[in-house]
Protein backbone atom coordinates (compact mmCIF):
# COMPACT_ATOMS: atom_id res chain seq x y z
CA UNK A 1 0.00 0.00 0.00
CA UNK A 2 1.52 3.38 -0.89
CA UNK A 3 1.69 6.09 1.56
CA UNK A 4 -0.19 9.02 -0.17
CA UNK A 5 -0.01 11.64 3.19
CA UNK A 6 3.68 13.31 1.77
CA UNK A 7 1.41 14.43 -1.06
CA UNK A 8 -0.05 17.21 0.93
CA UNK A 9 2.94 18.76 1.17
CA UNK A 10 3.03 18.92 -2.50
CA UNK A 11 -0.78 20.71 -1.77
CA UNK A 12 0.44 23.25 0.25
CA UNK A 13 3.00 24.84 -2.01
CA UNK A 14 0.34 24.96 -4.29
CA UNK A 15 -1.99 26.73 -2.00
CA UNK A 16 0.35 28.99 0.09
CA UNK A 17 1.54 30.35 -3.77
CA UNK A 18 -1.71 30.57 -4.60
CA UNK A 19 -2.43 32.87 -1.96
CA UNK A 20 0.06 34.82 -2.38
CA UNK A 21 1.90 33.86 1.50
CA UNK A 22 6.10 34.91 1.40
CA UNK A 23 7.08 32.24 -0.44
CA UNK A 24 9.79 31.18 1.47
CA UNK A 25 7.70 30.76 4.01
CA UNK A 26 5.43 28.65 2.11
CA UNK A 27 8.01 26.06 0.89
CA UNK A 28 10.08 25.41 4.88
CA UNK A 29 6.17 24.81 5.78
CA UNK A 30 5.77 22.69 2.92
CA UNK A 31 9.16 21.11 3.55
CA UNK A 32 8.34 20.55 7.41
CA UNK A 33 4.93 19.24 6.60
CA UNK A 34 6.13 16.61 4.13
CA UNK A 35 9.25 15.49 6.26
CA UNK A 36 6.85 14.65 8.77
CA UNK A 37 3.69 13.18 7.09
CA UNK A 38 6.59 10.87 5.73
CA UNK A 39 7.08 10.10 9.80
CA UNK A 40 10.20 11.57 10.10
CA UNK A 41 11.45 13.15 13.05
CA UNK A 42 11.59 16.81 13.59
CA UNK A 43 15.44 17.29 14.00
CA UNK A 44 15.75 14.87 10.64
CA UNK A 45 13.69 16.55 8.73
CA UNK A 46 15.60 19.87 9.73
CA UNK A 47 18.60 18.25 8.90
CA UNK A 48 17.78 17.03 5.30
CA UNK A 49 16.41 20.59 4.39
CA UNK A 50 19.34 22.36 6.66
CA UNK A 51 22.26 19.98 4.08
CA UNK A 52 19.85 20.44 1.02
CA UNK A 53 19.94 23.89 1.63
CA UNK A 54 23.82 23.45 1.79
CA UNK A 55 24.29 21.24 -1.27
CA UNK A 56 22.74 23.63 -3.15
CA UNK A 57 24.37 27.44 -2.76
CA UNK A 58 26.17 27.27 -5.91
CA UNK A 59 22.26 28.54 -7.32
CA UNK A 60 22.90 31.52 -5.29
CA UNK A 61 26.29 31.77 -6.12
CA UNK A 62 25.41 33.72 -9.46
CA UNK A 63 24.46 37.27 -7.59
CA UNK A 64 28.18 37.25 -6.80
CA UNK A 65 27.86 39.69 -10.33
CA UNK A 66 25.59 42.26 -8.66
CA UNK A 67 28.51 44.72 -7.62
CA UNK A 68 29.72 44.87 -11.43
CA UNK A 69 26.43 45.32 -12.77
CA UNK A 70 25.31 47.55 -9.87
CA UNK A 71 28.62 49.90 -10.71
CA UNK A 72 28.09 49.79 -13.85
CA UNK A 73 24.04 51.48 -13.84
CA UNK A 74 25.75 53.70 -11.95
CA UNK A 75 27.63 55.27 -14.45
CA UNK A 76 25.10 54.68 -17.24
CA UNK A 77 25.12 51.52 -18.28
CA UNK A 78 21.15 51.19 -19.29
CA UNK A 79 21.46 54.42 -20.78
CA UNK A 80 23.95 53.36 -23.01
CA UNK A 81 22.35 50.05 -24.25
CA UNK A 82 19.32 52.40 -24.60
CA UNK A 83 21.59 54.87 -26.92
CA UNK A 84 22.82 51.98 -28.85
CA UNK A 85 20.04 50.82 -30.20
CA UNK A 86 18.34 54.20 -31.00
CA UNK A 87 21.25 54.53 -33.31
CA UNK A 88 20.25 51.38 -34.97
CA UNK A 89 18.05 51.58 -37.89
CA UNK A 90 15.37 49.05 -38.41
CA UNK A 91 15.61 47.90 -34.96
CA UNK A 92 12.41 46.85 -33.57
CA UNK A 93 12.09 45.42 -30.48
CA UNK A 94 10.89 41.71 -31.69
CA UNK A 95 14.05 42.05 -34.11
CA UNK A 96 16.03 42.55 -30.99
CA UNK A 97 14.88 40.30 -28.75
CA UNK A 98 14.95 37.56 -31.69
CA UNK A 99 18.42 38.08 -32.57
CA UNK A 100 18.96 37.62 -29.26
CA UNK A 101 17.22 34.41 -28.73
CA UNK A 102 19.39 32.95 -31.85
CA UNK A 103 22.86 33.87 -29.64
CA UNK A 104 21.77 32.39 -26.88
CA UNK A 105 20.34 29.10 -28.48
CA UNK A 106 23.84 28.67 -30.25
CA UNK A 107 25.99 30.20 -27.59
CA UNK A 108 24.28 27.20 -25.43
CA UNK A 109 24.30 24.54 -27.86
CA UNK A 110 28.41 25.79 -28.14
CA UNK A 111 28.14 24.41 -23.98
CA UNK A 112 28.60 28.35 -22.97
CA UNK A 113 25.59 28.65 -20.83
CA UNK A 114 27.01 30.76 -18.30
CA UNK A 115 27.99 33.68 -20.85
CA UNK A 116 24.50 35.32 -20.65
CA UNK A 117 21.70 35.27 -17.89
CA UNK A 118 18.95 36.84 -16.26
CA UNK A 119 21.30 39.22 -13.83
CA UNK A 120 24.22 39.16 -16.37
CA UNK A 121 22.83 40.38 -19.86
CA UNK A 122 19.04 40.64 -19.05
CA UNK A 123 18.45 43.43 -16.81
CA UNK A 124 21.62 45.49 -17.48
CA UNK A 125 21.49 44.76 -21.90
CA UNK A 126 19.13 43.12 -23.14
CA UNK A 127 15.62 44.57 -21.40
CA UNK A 128 17.03 48.05 -21.59
CA UNK A 129 17.64 47.31 -25.46
CA UNK A 130 14.17 45.78 -25.81
CA UNK A 131 12.18 48.40 -24.36
CA UNK A 132 14.45 51.55 -26.31
CA UNK A 133 13.65 49.76 -29.75
CA UNK A 134 9.89 49.51 -28.54
CA UNK A 135 10.11 53.18 -27.86
CA UNK A 136 11.41 54.24 -30.40
CA UNK A 137 9.27 53.00 -32.79
CA UNK A 138 6.03 53.89 -30.83
CA UNK A 139 6.72 56.22 -28.64
CA UNK A 140 6.46 56.40 -24.49
CA UNK A 141 5.11 53.01 -23.67
CA UNK A 142 2.14 52.30 -21.35
CA UNK A 143 3.15 50.45 -18.30
CA UNK A 144 1.26 47.29 -19.20
CA UNK A 145 3.24 47.37 -22.67
CA UNK A 146 7.04 48.01 -20.95
CA UNK A 147 5.89 45.17 -18.24
CA UNK A 148 5.09 42.90 -20.79
CA UNK A 149 8.30 43.87 -23.29
CA UNK A 150 10.78 43.47 -19.87
CA UNK A 151 8.99 39.80 -19.42
CA UNK A 152 9.31 39.26 -22.91
CA UNK A 153 13.32 39.79 -22.48
CA UNK A 154 13.27 37.46 -19.05
CA UNK A 155 11.28 34.93 -21.27
CA UNK A 156 13.73 34.98 -24.35
CA UNK A 157 16.32 34.47 -22.18
CA UNK A 158 15.00 31.50 -20.39
CA UNK A 159 13.70 29.60 -24.04
CA UNK A 160 16.78 30.55 -25.45
CA UNK A 161 18.91 28.42 -22.57
CA UNK A 162 16.16 25.22 -21.99
CA UNK A 163 16.27 24.99 -25.62
CA UNK A 164 19.89 25.16 -26.87
CA UNK A 165 22.13 23.68 -24.24
CA UNK A 166 20.61 19.74 -24.23
CA UNK A 167 22.37 19.99 -27.89
CA UNK A 168 25.89 20.31 -26.41
CA UNK A 169 26.97 16.76 -25.42
CA UNK A 170 28.51 17.32 -22.30
CA UNK A 171 25.65 19.47 -20.41
CA UNK A 172 24.64 18.20 -16.86
CA UNK A 173 21.34 17.13 -18.38
CA UNK A 174 22.56 14.95 -20.90
CA UNK A 175 24.81 13.35 -18.68
CA UNK A 176 21.56 12.76 -16.39
CA UNK A 177 19.61 11.29 -19.16
CA UNK A 178 22.24 8.74 -20.16
CA UNK A 179 23.01 7.59 -16.15
CA UNK A 180 19.49 7.12 -15.72
CA UNK A 181 18.80 4.87 -18.90
CA UNK A 182 21.92 3.31 -18.01
CA UNK A 183 20.45 1.86 -15.05
CA UNK A 184 18.30 -0.04 -17.02
CA UNK A 185 20.80 -1.30 -19.31
CA UNK A 186 20.25 0.88 -21.93
CA UNK A 187 23.40 2.27 -23.57
CA UNK A 188 23.58 5.31 -25.18
CA UNK A 189 26.17 7.84 -26.25
CA UNK A 190 25.17 11.71 -25.66
CA UNK A 191 26.25 12.84 -29.03
CA UNK A 192 22.73 10.11 -29.95
CA UNK A 193 20.82 12.19 -27.14
CA UNK A 194 21.97 15.17 -27.95
CA UNK A 195 21.48 14.69 -31.67
CA UNK A 196 17.16 14.69 -30.57
CA UNK A 197 17.57 17.72 -28.67
CA UNK A 198 17.74 19.81 -32.46
CA UNK A 199 13.98 18.96 -33.75
CA UNK A 200 12.67 20.36 -30.55
CA UNK A 201 15.18 23.28 -30.59
CA UNK A 202 13.88 24.56 -34.02
CA UNK A 203 10.33 24.58 -32.84
CA UNK A 204 11.10 26.46 -30.22
CA UNK A 205 13.19 28.92 -31.88
CA UNK A 206 10.03 28.74 -34.45
CA UNK A 207 7.74 29.42 -31.69
CA UNK A 208 9.20 32.05 -29.75
CA UNK A 209 10.48 34.36 -33.00
CA UNK A 210 7.19 34.35 -34.07
CA UNK A 211 5.38 35.51 -30.73
CA UNK A 212 8.24 38.33 -31.34
CA UNK A 213 7.85 39.11 -34.40
CA UNK A 214 3.82 39.29 -33.54
CA UNK A 215 4.55 41.47 -30.90
CA UNK A 216 5.22 43.78 -33.18
CA UNK A 217 2.98 43.78 -35.31
CA UNK A 218 0.49 44.19 -32.12
CA UNK A 219 2.19 47.74 -30.72
CA UNK A 220 2.58 48.29 -34.46
CA UNK A 221 -1.77 47.94 -34.74
CA UNK A 222 -1.95 49.84 -31.79
CA UNK A 223 -0.23 52.90 -32.18
CA UNK A 224 -2.77 53.63 -35.11
CA UNK B 1 41.62 26.17 -2.46
CA UNK B 2 38.94 24.40 -4.31
CA UNK B 3 35.85 26.22 -2.44
CA UNK B 4 37.56 29.61 -3.09
CA UNK B 5 34.62 30.89 -5.19
CA UNK B 6 32.68 30.17 -1.77
CA UNK B 7 34.99 32.74 0.04
CA UNK B 8 34.05 35.49 -2.73
CA UNK B 9 30.89 34.56 -2.95
CA UNK B 10 30.72 34.86 1.34
CA UNK B 11 32.19 37.91 0.91
CA UNK B 12 29.87 39.61 -1.62
CA UNK B 13 26.73 38.51 0.50
CA UNK B 14 29.39 40.14 3.70
CA UNK B 15 29.15 43.29 1.48
CA UNK B 16 25.16 43.57 1.26
CA UNK B 17 24.87 43.48 4.91
CA UNK B 18 27.37 46.13 4.87
CA UNK B 19 25.77 48.16 2.63
CA UNK B 20 22.27 47.32 3.82
CA UNK B 21 23.64 48.90 7.41
CA UNK B 22 24.83 52.04 5.91
CA UNK B 23 21.38 52.82 4.07
CA UNK B 24 20.14 54.71 6.79
CA UNK B 25 17.13 56.09 5.18
CA UNK B 26 15.93 52.54 5.24
CA UNK B 27 13.79 51.23 7.81
CA UNK B 28 14.02 47.51 7.64
CA UNK B 29 17.90 48.13 7.21
CA UNK B 30 18.78 45.80 9.95
CA UNK B 31 16.51 42.77 8.66
CA UNK B 32 18.34 43.19 4.67
CA UNK B 33 21.53 43.32 6.63
CA UNK B 34 20.99 40.17 9.30
CA UNK B 35 19.52 38.21 5.40
CA UNK B 36 22.40 39.06 3.56
CA UNK B 37 24.70 38.24 6.75
CA UNK B 38 23.22 34.84 7.03
CA UNK B 39 23.81 33.72 3.49
CA UNK B 40 27.73 35.32 4.03
CA UNK B 41 28.17 32.92 7.00
CA UNK B 42 26.59 29.81 4.71
CA UNK B 43 28.91 29.91 2.38
CA UNK B 44 32.02 30.40 4.60
CA UNK B 45 31.20 27.94 7.30
CA UNK B 46 28.26 25.74 5.54
CA UNK B 47 30.57 22.77 5.25
CA UNK B 48 31.63 23.01 8.64
CA UNK B 49 28.07 24.16 10.64
CA UNK B 50 26.65 20.43 9.85
CA UNK B 51 23.03 19.63 8.76
CA UNK B 52 21.23 20.81 12.10
CA UNK B 53 22.90 23.75 12.33
CA UNK B 54 21.97 24.74 8.36
CA UNK B 55 18.63 23.62 8.59
CA UNK B 56 18.50 26.29 11.95
CA UNK B 57 20.16 28.80 9.58
CA UNK B 58 17.27 28.51 6.94
CA UNK B 59 14.86 28.41 9.35
CA UNK B 60 16.59 31.84 10.43
CA UNK B 61 16.22 33.37 6.98
CA UNK B 62 12.56 31.88 6.37
CA UNK B 63 11.73 33.54 9.70
CA UNK B 64 13.40 36.89 8.53
CA UNK B 65 11.07 36.82 5.15
CA UNK B 66 8.26 35.41 6.88
CA UNK B 67 7.74 38.43 9.40
CA UNK B 68 8.45 40.89 6.59
CA UNK B 69 11.61 42.67 8.58
CA UNK B 70 13.21 43.15 4.57
CA UNK B 71 12.47 46.26 2.29
CA UNK B 72 13.59 47.88 -0.44
CA UNK B 73 16.07 50.77 -0.40
CA UNK B 74 14.25 53.70 -1.21
CA UNK B 75 16.75 56.43 -3.17
CA UNK B 76 18.94 55.74 -6.38
CA UNK B 77 22.86 56.34 -6.05
CA UNK B 78 23.06 58.71 -9.24
CA UNK B 79 19.86 60.33 -11.07
CA UNK B 80 18.95 59.19 -14.50
CA UNK B 81 20.11 62.82 -15.56
CA UNK B 82 23.55 62.22 -14.14
CA UNK B 83 23.23 58.32 -15.36
CA UNK B 84 22.64 60.04 -19.05
CA UNK B 85 25.63 62.16 -18.48
CA UNK B 86 28.25 59.57 -17.73
CA UNK B 87 26.64 57.57 -20.67
CA UNK B 88 27.36 59.88 -22.93
CA UNK B 89 31.29 60.98 -21.56
CA UNK B 90 32.06 56.99 -21.14
CA UNK B 91 29.96 55.82 -24.30
CA UNK B 92 30.32 52.19 -25.59
CA UNK B 93 33.42 51.47 -23.23
CA UNK B 94 30.61 50.94 -20.60
CA UNK B 95 30.07 47.72 -21.96
CA UNK B 96 33.75 46.41 -21.69
CA UNK B 97 33.73 45.60 -18.18
CA UNK B 98 29.85 43.79 -18.15
CA UNK B 99 31.28 41.61 -21.31
CA UNK B 100 34.03 40.60 -19.38
CA UNK B 101 32.22 38.46 -17.05
CA UNK B 102 30.48 36.39 -20.06
CA UNK B 103 34.08 36.67 -21.78
CA UNK B 104 36.04 34.96 -19.26
CA UNK B 105 33.29 32.52 -19.37
CA UNK B 106 34.07 31.94 -22.82
CA UNK B 107 37.40 31.24 -22.82
CA UNK B 108 37.41 30.01 -19.70
CA UNK B 109 35.41 26.78 -20.56
CA UNK B 110 37.24 26.74 -23.90
CA UNK B 111 40.50 26.58 -22.45
CA UNK B 112 39.44 24.12 -20.03
CA UNK B 113 37.28 21.91 -22.63
CA UNK B 114 40.07 21.46 -25.48
CA UNK B 115 43.54 21.98 -23.43
CA UNK B 116 45.13 19.55 -20.81
CA UNK B 117 43.65 22.01 -17.81
CA UNK B 118 41.17 19.42 -17.73
CA UNK B 119 43.62 16.74 -16.76
CA UNK B 120 45.59 18.50 -14.52
CA UNK B 121 43.37 18.48 -11.52
CA UNK B 122 43.94 21.85 -10.88
CA UNK B 123 40.35 23.02 -11.30
CA UNK B 124 37.29 20.50 -9.98
CA UNK B 125 35.44 20.17 -13.56
CA UNK B 126 32.11 20.36 -11.59
CA UNK B 127 33.26 24.06 -10.29
CA UNK B 128 34.94 25.01 -13.09
CA UNK B 129 31.86 27.46 -14.34
CA UNK B 130 31.51 28.56 -11.00
CA UNK B 131 35.32 29.63 -10.76
CA UNK B 132 35.34 31.46 -13.92
CA UNK B 133 32.40 33.36 -12.71
CA UNK B 134 34.85 34.52 -9.66
CA UNK B 135 37.53 35.28 -11.88
CA UNK B 136 35.45 37.50 -14.45
CA UNK B 137 33.63 39.00 -11.00
CA UNK B 138 37.09 40.03 -9.74
CA UNK B 139 39.01 41.16 -13.04
CA UNK B 140 35.95 43.41 -13.89
CA UNK B 141 35.72 44.96 -10.41
CA UNK B 142 39.30 46.27 -10.83
CA UNK B 143 38.67 46.83 -13.87
CA UNK B 144 35.77 49.06 -13.57
CA UNK B 145 37.83 50.65 -10.55
CA UNK B 146 40.86 51.99 -12.83
CA UNK B 147 38.95 53.26 -14.77
CA UNK B 148 35.51 55.01 -13.52
CA UNK B 149 37.32 56.02 -10.04
CA UNK B 150 34.36 55.51 -8.14
CA UNK B 151 33.90 56.02 -4.06
CA UNK B 152 35.89 53.26 -2.26
CA UNK B 153 32.69 51.86 -1.41
CA UNK B 154 30.47 52.53 -4.53
CA UNK B 155 30.60 48.44 -5.54
CA UNK B 156 29.57 47.26 -2.02
CA UNK B 157 26.73 50.22 -2.03
CA UNK B 158 25.19 49.19 -5.72
CA UNK B 159 25.52 45.95 -5.30
CA UNK B 160 23.83 45.90 -1.66
CA UNK B 161 21.24 47.98 -3.56
CA UNK B 162 20.01 45.72 -6.63
CA UNK B 163 20.20 42.74 -3.79
CA UNK B 164 17.86 44.51 -1.75
CA UNK B 165 15.88 44.78 -4.92
CA UNK B 166 15.75 41.34 -4.94
CA UNK B 167 15.42 40.59 -1.94
CA UNK B 168 14.53 37.23 -0.22
CA UNK B 169 13.47 36.00 -3.99
CA UNK B 170 17.43 35.73 -4.31
CA UNK B 171 17.62 32.80 -1.83
CA UNK B 172 14.02 30.98 -3.01
CA UNK B 173 15.36 29.18 -5.73
CA UNK B 174 18.06 27.35 -3.71
CA UNK B 175 15.28 26.75 -0.52
CA UNK B 176 13.56 25.08 -3.72
CA UNK B 177 16.42 22.96 -3.73
CA UNK B 178 16.02 22.23 -0.67
CA UNK B 179 12.66 21.61 -0.75
CA UNK B 180 13.20 19.06 -3.01
CA UNK B 181 15.97 17.29 -1.09
CA UNK B 182 13.16 16.62 1.73
CA UNK B 183 10.56 15.43 -0.97
CA UNK B 184 13.31 13.17 -2.14
CA UNK B 185 13.78 11.61 1.43
CA UNK B 186 10.35 11.67 1.91
CA UNK B 187 9.63 9.46 -1.05
CA UNK B 188 7.62 11.12 -2.96
CA UNK B 189 9.06 10.58 -6.66
CA UNK B 190 8.31 6.65 -6.04
CA UNK B 191 4.72 7.93 -4.63
CA UNK B 192 3.83 9.79 -8.16
CA UNK B 193 5.47 7.65 -10.40
CA UNK B 194 3.06 4.76 -8.92
CA UNK B 195 0.29 6.92 -9.33
CA UNK B 196 1.43 7.28 -13.21
CA UNK B 197 2.08 3.92 -13.27
CA UNK B 198 -1.35 2.46 -12.49
CA UNK B 199 -2.88 5.23 -15.12
CA UNK B 200 -0.97 3.37 -17.84
CA UNK B 201 -3.34 2.51 -21.11
CA UNK B 202 -1.26 -0.65 -21.69
CA UNK B 203 -2.15 -1.09 -25.82
CA UNK B 204 -2.27 2.33 -27.35
CA UNK B 205 1.44 4.23 -27.82
CA UNK B 206 -0.15 7.43 -28.67
CA UNK B 207 -1.82 7.87 -24.82
CA UNK B 208 1.33 6.05 -23.33
CA UNK B 209 3.61 8.77 -25.35
CA UNK B 210 0.78 11.57 -24.10
CA UNK B 211 1.22 10.05 -20.35
CA UNK B 212 4.51 10.49 -20.69
CA UNK B 213 4.37 13.81 -21.74
CA UNK B 214 2.08 15.29 -19.45
CA UNK B 215 3.79 13.48 -16.44
CA UNK B 216 6.87 15.16 -17.33
CA UNK B 217 5.45 18.29 -17.45
CA UNK B 218 3.17 18.36 -14.42
CA UNK B 219 6.01 16.32 -12.46
CA UNK B 220 8.36 19.31 -13.41
CA UNK B 221 6.00 22.07 -12.51
CA UNK B 222 5.97 20.80 -8.97
CA UNK B 223 9.75 20.07 -8.32
CA UNK B 224 10.68 23.36 -9.96
CA UNK B 225 13.02 20.92 -11.92
CA UNK B 226 13.01 18.38 -14.89
CA UNK B 227 16.08 16.99 -13.54
CA UNK B 228 14.15 15.62 -10.42
CA UNK B 229 10.64 14.88 -12.70
CA UNK B 230 12.99 12.61 -14.83
CA UNK B 231 14.44 9.43 -13.60
CA UNK B 232 10.79 9.24 -11.89
CA UNK B 233 9.02 9.21 -15.01
CA UNK B 234 11.34 7.31 -17.19
CA UNK B 235 10.99 4.53 -14.74
CA UNK B 236 7.32 4.45 -14.22
CA UNK B 237 6.55 5.05 -17.95
CA UNK B 238 9.64 5.83 -20.36
CA UNK B 239 11.82 2.14 -19.67
CA UNK B 240 9.24 -0.37 -18.94
CA UNK B 241 6.20 0.84 -21.57
CA UNK B 242 7.57 3.04 -24.29
CA UNK B 243 11.15 1.59 -24.88
CA UNK B 244 10.08 -2.12 -23.33
CA UNK B 245 6.58 -2.76 -24.18
CA UNK B 246 6.16 -0.96 -27.44
CA UNK B 247 9.79 -0.57 -28.85
CA UNK B 248 10.55 2.94 -29.21
CA UNK B 249 13.84 4.57 -29.97
CA UNK B 250 15.56 5.17 -26.58
CA UNK B 251 17.70 8.12 -27.66
CA UNK B 252 14.03 9.83 -28.38
CA UNK B 253 12.23 8.75 -25.39
CA UNK B 254 15.39 10.07 -23.06
CA UNK B 255 16.07 13.20 -24.86
CA UNK B 256 13.02 14.39 -26.14
CA UNK B 257 11.41 13.59 -22.91
CA UNK B 258 13.27 15.77 -20.66
CA UNK B 259 13.21 18.38 -23.27
CA UNK B 260 9.53 18.00 -22.57
CA UNK B 261 9.87 18.50 -19.12
CA UNK B 262 11.68 21.98 -19.74
CA UNK B 263 8.33 23.50 -21.39
CA UNK B 264 6.74 22.55 -17.62
CA UNK B 265 9.60 24.56 -16.22
CA UNK B 266 8.80 27.76 -18.19
CA UNK B 267 5.15 27.35 -16.86
CA UNK B 268 5.93 27.32 -12.89
CA UNK B 269 7.32 29.68 -10.47
CA UNK B 270 8.65 26.98 -8.76
CA UNK B 271 11.19 27.34 -11.44
CA UNK B 272 12.23 30.34 -9.36
CA UNK B 273 15.78 31.00 -10.39
CA UNK B 274 14.33 31.56 -13.90
CA UNK B 275 10.72 32.75 -13.59
CA UNK B 276 10.32 34.33 -9.82
CA UNK B 277 13.90 36.30 -9.43
CA UNK B 278 13.62 38.03 -13.19
CA UNK B 279 10.75 39.64 -12.14
CA UNK B 280 12.17 41.21 -9.11
CA UNK B 281 15.54 41.46 -11.41
CA UNK B 282 13.49 43.78 -13.76
CA UNK B 283 11.28 45.05 -11.18
CA UNK B 284 8.11 44.08 -12.54
CA UNK B 285 4.89 44.64 -10.98
CA UNK B 286 3.35 41.31 -11.51
CA UNK B 287 5.63 38.63 -9.32
CA UNK B 288 4.31 35.99 -11.89
CA UNK B 289 4.78 38.06 -14.79
CA UNK B 290 7.48 36.14 -16.31
CA UNK B 291 5.62 33.16 -16.04
CA UNK B 292 2.80 34.77 -17.78
CA UNK B 293 4.06 35.57 -20.90
CA UNK B 294 6.17 32.08 -21.02
CA UNK B 295 2.96 29.89 -21.12
CA UNK B 296 1.99 31.02 -24.60
CA UNK B 297 5.43 29.68 -25.93
CA UNK B 298 5.65 26.61 -23.62
CA UNK B 299 2.19 24.56 -24.69
CA UNK B 300 2.55 25.18 -28.39
CA UNK B 301 6.44 24.14 -27.83
CA UNK B 302 4.66 20.99 -25.39
CA UNK B 303 2.88 19.86 -28.58
CA UNK B 304 5.43 19.88 -30.56
CA UNK B 305 7.66 17.82 -28.17
CA UNK B 306 4.34 15.24 -28.12
CA UNK B 307 4.47 15.10 -31.49
CA UNK B 308 8.37 14.41 -31.75
CA UNK B 309 7.99 11.95 -29.07
CA UNK B 310 5.70 10.03 -30.93
CA UNK B 311 6.74 10.03 -34.44
CA UNK B 312 10.76 9.92 -33.92
CA UNK B 313 10.14 7.52 -31.26
CA UNK B 314 8.28 5.16 -33.32
CA UNK B 315 7.72 5.93 -36.52
CA UNK B 316 11.24 6.84 -37.90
Amino acid sequence: MIDYWPLVGIALVVLGFALRFNPLLVVAVAAIATGLLAHMPFLKVLGVLGHGFNENRTVTLIYIVLPVIGLLERYGLQQQARALIGRMRGATVGRVLVLYLGFRQIFAALGLTSVAGQAQTVRPLVAPMALAAAEKEHGELDEDTAEHVKAMSAATDNVGLFFGEDIFIAISSILLIQGALKAYGIELTPFELSVWAIPSAICAFLIQASRLLWMDRRLRRRGR
Amino acid sequence: MTDIHYLLAGLIFASFAVSSVRDTDNPKRWGNAAFWALVAVSFWLGDILGDTANGVLVLALVGLAGVHALGRSAGESTSTEERQTFSERYGNRLFLPALIIPFTAFIGTLLFTYTPLKSSGLIDPKSVTLVLLGVGVVIALILSYVWLRPPPLAAVDEGGRLANAIGWALVLPQMLAALGAVFAAAGIGTTIGALAGEVIPHGSVFLAVLLYGLGMVVFTMIMGNAFAAFPVMVAAIGVPILIHEDGGRAAVIGAVGMLTGYCGTLMTPMAANFNIVPAALLELRNQYGVVKVQVATAIPLLICNILILYFAGFHL
